[in-house]
Formats: structure tokens, sequence, C-alpha cells
């Protein structure tokens, strides 16, 4: 780990507005998804401002995305809240990938810069620092851009939604799907993944044939969590 | 424990959502601040994080019509030809619409 020295930790409304415009272009793609999301979420059956209040206050796509899979007259809360974890678990390695300069600043700010901490802009933000450059502008900046349009895609979804008459006929219904399968395929690719998405994929099938409702997300989830302790990735120079 | 998914109730469990999103936001901050967090926990993590997402696709693909099949199959393709998502998810929509109109 790297003590992270000098004065990269600050930043200002400059370079937080800066980060704003340089995620600005990326967030196209983000009201598409917000969209898509508030889009299936209305054939789930969800209230608008519930919708809303989700996409506010939880943030995190693909988590939303698997909450509708749960969603029903009653909601499981322990199987919510683990799958829930689980799919955000990767906020938990952002936060501590950041911490060597996060620590450097006052803990409201600390804790402030993570509410919007997500994958495009931690990306960002880590970039900068490793190239010595300042980041919070960037992961502040950008994830207010991100939010802003998750948002607004949500709300478009919702009211583009209503507008269309048999979803399943245009294949909307797979919108969830497709997502939640492009973020596993677009992640690290090798022999090691694949068998632990292969334990995760099995063990998910066999919860759903003979485990309760809803538990296959947690069985897989840890069957393939385990897998990756007992097969351990090469210890590599970060 | 089940949450009555109607009126307030739906805003609780958007809550209970907000509330275990955030902790990850600032959960590995925290520990960061006693314990670093070690390589082993570093793999369960990341090989969690995919996991999970593949235990909620697999048994749509199971359970799934043929156009459903497809459209993850064409998803996955494009993905790793363009490894772009939207495309990705743009494909297997459109395969789904397509093999549903026969």
């Amino acid at each position: 780990m790297t003590d992270a020295d000098n004065e990269l930790h600050h930043f200002d409304r400059r370079m937080v507005w800066a980060g704003f415009r340089q995620l600005a272009p990326i967030s196209i793609f983000v009201t598409l998804f917000g969209a898509a999301f508030g889009l299936a979420a209305v054939q789930t059956g969800l209230d608008d401002s519930v919708i809303l209040a989700m996409s506010a206050l939880v943030f995190a796509g693909a988590s939303q995305f698997a909450a509708l899979e749960l969603w029903g007259p009653q909601v499981p809360l322990f199987t919510l809240m683990v799958t829930v974890f689980a799919i955000n678990a990767r906020h938990l390695l952002m936060g501590a990938t950041l911490y060597p300069w996060l620590r450097q600043l006052p803990p409201g700010r600390r804790y402030g810069v993570m509410l919007i901490a997500s994958d495009a802009n931690w990306a960002m933000a880590m970039q900068a620092f490793n190239r010595n450059r300042p980041g919070f502008g960037l992961l502040l900046g950008g994830g207010l851009a991100l939010w802003s349009f998750w948002v607004l895609g949500s709300w478009l979804g919702i009211h583009f939604g209503s507008a269309v008459s048999d979803p399943k006929r245009l294949g909307l219904d797979m919108v969830m799907g497709c997502f939640l399968l492009a973020m596993v395929v677009g992640g690290e690719k090798n022999l090691r993944m694949l068998v632990i998405w292969s334990v995760a994929a099995a063990a998910s099938l066999l919860a759903f044939r003979y485990l309760p409702e809803n538990s296959h997300v947690v069985v897989g989830a840890l069957a393939g969590g385990a897998t990756g302790l007992l097969w351990k990735e090469k210890a590599r120079e970060s | 424990m089940n949450l009555d998914a109607t009126g307030a109730g739906a805003l609780a469990v958007v809550l209970v959502m907000a509330l275990v999103t955030l902790a990850t936001r600032w959960g590995g901050v925290f520990v960061m601040a006693f314990v670093p967090i070690s390589d082993r926990v570093r793999q369960f993590i990341t090989a969690m994080s995919g996991s999970v997402l593949v235990a909620i696709v697999a048994p749509m693909a199971l359970q799934g019509d043929a156009g459903a099949r497809l459209a993850l199959l064409a998803t996955a393709a494009t993905m790793l030809v363009l490894k772009k998502p939207l495309p990705a998810i743009a494909a297997g929509i459109a395969v789904a619409a397509l093999v549903r109109q026969f």
C-alpha cells in the first residue's frame, strides 16, 4: 500500500464541477440504464414514488434490478439484505482502495464523498490518484453526474413504461437479465473466474430446485465466494 | 421474515436496501481504519460479487422460453466481442423480441 502524502486529497468546487463534466458523457448510458430500470420496475408493479426513492437513495443499478426479482406482495427481508449486500460488496473494496487518500480528509468529508461512490467515478478517481493527480473532484463531481442521470433515467423509464402495452413481446422483460449478464461477462475473465461462475450457477440452480424460494441467490453467491477462497488468485503487484 | 411491499411497506424495503448499500460504501473505509482488508477477504468479495449476478441469471435461463435463452446468449456473445454493455443488452432484447414474433 502506498502512503499518500502531499496534497492529492484536496478538492474544491471547481474540481467537483470538472469531475461532473468529465463523467457527463458516460452518463448518457446511465440515463438509458436508468430508463430500463424504471420500465422494469413499473412492470414489476412498483409505485412511481417508490421507484424514484429507490434510485435516489440506493443508487446501485444491479442491486436494484435484483430487488425487482425478489419483489412481490411480500418481500423476503433477509434474502433481500444478503442479495443487496453481496452485489454491492464491491463498494467495500472501493472504500478500501481509496483509503490512503480518504484518511487525510476530516471524517465528515471522508464519509461524505463515499456516499455516491460507484464503479465509473471510483475507477476515474483511482486512475487520477495513481497518476499522482487529485481524484476526489472526480469521485464527488462524477458521482453527482452519475446520480443525477440515474434518477432522471428512472423517471423517464416510469413515464415511457406506461406507454408500452406488451413489454414481453418487445423483449423488454429481458432488460434485467441481459444487464446483469453483461456485468458478469464484462468483468475479469480467466479460468479461475469461469470455475467460480460455474460453481455459483450450479449451486444456484440446485438451490432453486431443492431449497426454499429465493435462497438460490444467497447460496450461489456464497458458493462462488467460497470457491474464490479455495482457488486463490496468484498474488500480484498492486 | 417478510415485509409487505404495499404502501409504506414498499418504502421500508427501499430504506433497508439504502442502508445495506450505505454500509457497503462506508464499511470498507471504516474497517480499513482498524485493520487493512486482507488478501483472503478481498478474494472472497471479488468472487462473491460476480457470483451473485450469475446466481440470479442462471434460473432465468433455465426457466425462460427460447426468446429468453437466446437473448442471454446474444448478450454474452456481443459482450465478449464488443466489450460494451449497451450494445450487448440491446442485442439481447432485439433477439428476444425477434424470436417472440414467431
